[in-house]
């Protein structure tokens, strides 16, 4: 049995630390702007968010990007906006990356690595990649002696979970489809978000086949953009001026790194993350007014809807069925309109879940906003299936 | 010398793996075999996976498996790749699971649960590939 860590009253790290400053930038198309330029825009306005000064901040946690790749990122964004850190890493877990890095700050911030860190990514996958840097992306994920002259793209690999799922458990395309349906409902809500005109599951099944059974429509967005939050202790968020969000619980899973080699195809390490996760907040899935699940295609949510505690294993389908994830339902899933259609600019992809999940918590998430949301589960995983980060989010200390 | 998106991707050449290749040029698929607990592991590693044992050799296996899962890719990965093709799992009947593909049949004729034999397929000028086909069409 895996160690799930400690309970609720044994760890130091529940609601000590809070999310007090988050921003977007501007997402979709935006060809005239580096990804270092976009990093920097966010940071600054997260920080202003949080009704702090640059000079306030003492650690810095970046990504580096895909398309301007650097030695040093975070160092170089430290330099860019002459804030000169005790604490400073680029980490890399993928798509996991962002809540792997929150989870650590957090770590920091508690053990007094760090007292007010921004976290910061961004990326330009949709305007600035060469094709050769695209090509090199796709590959990059399989095992280079034995998987890659295969010829697996990326939707192929989560085809392969998708069509274990499906001989499993009975789970149907149109299934699929319909998460992708109900996560374009929420982004029709949001004003940032890059795709907004509805779908349904007929568009889906119509739309080019891509990998079987992913369509085009099963696909995350490509695009560019960026995304920063401050966290600080909790005492110090109790001075700050916007409702101070905290981290109850946080866990990780880890199986594998390449689809071949993984434990099961059609359960996760999510299962891991998340039981760790609500372990050490005290609280349980259905505790949860909302959960945004990393969706780069639509068989992760279903995969991740069991594996994080929502429905049993194989039900995922007749979950999804119930209407549970659109605006309304019991379970609403990626209320900001997720990797499929808010915006998808690579590894720093999951952090517009988080910053959503503040406004949801800070209850200033406008038209779709869940009424009196008080908890909220995030998760983010990297490689295929490979890495997952879970973190359960309230506007309330226990 | 081919641009590099109209190539192949050919496996990198390691020490550890030069007898994999080399079988595969003679039309036998090998696996790493443990003395200590008498299993198979794919890919090859320094030490075995099961048992953390070292002693380690490489066995001519049956070739002989069953399709865990699979995807038609209708978009390539590059020009050198023509869609439709497949990418699988096979899990081999000595236990390993491997990615590969299923050749010389349609590609929607393919099932999870198929019974499939290794061949092997040119792969640029130095390489043959371990390819899978359904065992009732051979
Ligand atoms: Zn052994």
């Amino acid at each position: 049995m895996a160690n799930l860590g400690s309970t609720n009253k044994a760890n130091k790290l529940s609601g000590k630390v809070a999310i007090v400053g988050v921003a977007d930038t501007e997402v979709g198309v935006l060809p005239d702007r580096t990804p270092m330029e976009l990093c920097v825009e966010a940071a600054l306005k997260a920080i202003g968010d949080a009704g702090l000064k640059k000079s306030d901040i003492d650690g810095i946690l970046t990504c580096n990007s895909m398309v301007q790749p650097l030695m040093y990122h975070a160092e170089a964004m430290a330099e860019y906006l002459q804030i000169f850190p005790r604490y400073c890493m680029a980490v890399g877990a993928g798509g996991g990356t962002t809540f792997t890095a929150i989870h650590h700050a957090a770590s920091a911030i508690a053990t007094g690595m760090a007292d007010v860190i921004v976290i910061s990514m961004a990326d330009t996958m949709r305007s600035g990649l060469s094709r050769e840097q695209a090509l090199k992306v796709q590959a990059s994920t399989g095992h280079p002696e034995f998987e890659q002259p295969y010829g697996p793209t990326v939707p192929a690999y989560y085809a392969l979970i998708a069509q274990a799922h499906m001989a499993e458990f009975g789970t149907t395309q149109e299934q699929l489809a319909a998460i992708a349906v109900s996560t374009r409902q929420h982004a029709a809500l949001n004003p940032a978000a890059q795709m907004r005109d509805l779908i349904t599951v007929e568009d889906v099944l119509a739309s080019r086949m891509i990998a079987d059974p992913l369509h085009l429509l099963d696909c995350s967005l490509v695009s560019d953009g960026g995304s920063a939050i401050v966290m600080c202790s909790a005492e110090r968020a109790a001075d700050l001026p916007h409702d101070p969000v905290y981290i109850l619980g946080a866990g990780e899973g880890h199986s594998h790194e390449h689809i071949s080699a993984a434990r099961s195809l059609t359960t996760s390490a999510a299962k891991e993350a998340g039981e760790r996760a609500y372990n050490m907040s005290g609280l349980k899935p259905s505790d949860m007014d909302f959960a945004q699940l990393y969706d780069c295609f639509t068989p992760t949510v279903l995969v991740e809807l069991e594996d994080l505690g929502f429905c049993a294993k194989g039900e995922g389908g007749a979950f999804v069925d119930s209407g549970a994830l659109a605006p309304g339902g019991s379970l609403p899933v990626n209320t900001h309109g997720g990797l499929l259609s808010h915006s998808h600019p690579g590894n720093p992809g999951s952090m517009f879940a988080l910053t959503e999940s503040v406004w949801q918590l800070r209850h200033t998430a406008g038209e779709r906003q869940i009424p009196n949301a008080r908890h909220g589960l995030v998760h983010a995983q990297g490689g295929i299936m490979s890495s997952h980060t879970a973190l359960v989010l309230s506007r309330e200390v226990s | 010398m081919n641009a590099p998106e109209i190539a192949k991707i050919l496996p990198p050449d390691t020490l550890l793996s030069r007898p994999f290749w080399e079988g595969c040029r003679q039309q036998e698929l090998r696996l790493q075999h443990c003395a200590d607990c008498h299993q198979f592991q794919f890919y090859p590693r320094i030490v075995c996976s099961h048992c953390d044992g070292s002693d380690l050799s490489w066995r001519k296996v049956t070739g002989k498996g069953r399709v865990a899962s699979f995807t038609i890719v209708r978009r390539g990965i590059s020009r050198a790749y023509e869609a439709p093709y497949i990418v699988a799992l096979i899990d081999l009947d000595e236990g390993p699971r491997m990615m590969s593909s299923v050749v010389g049949t349609e590609p929607e004729t393919v099932t999870i649960g198929d019974i499939v034999e290794v061949q092997f397929n040119q792969w640029g000028e130095d390489y043959l590939m371990p390819v899978f086909q359904k065992l009732e069409q051979i």
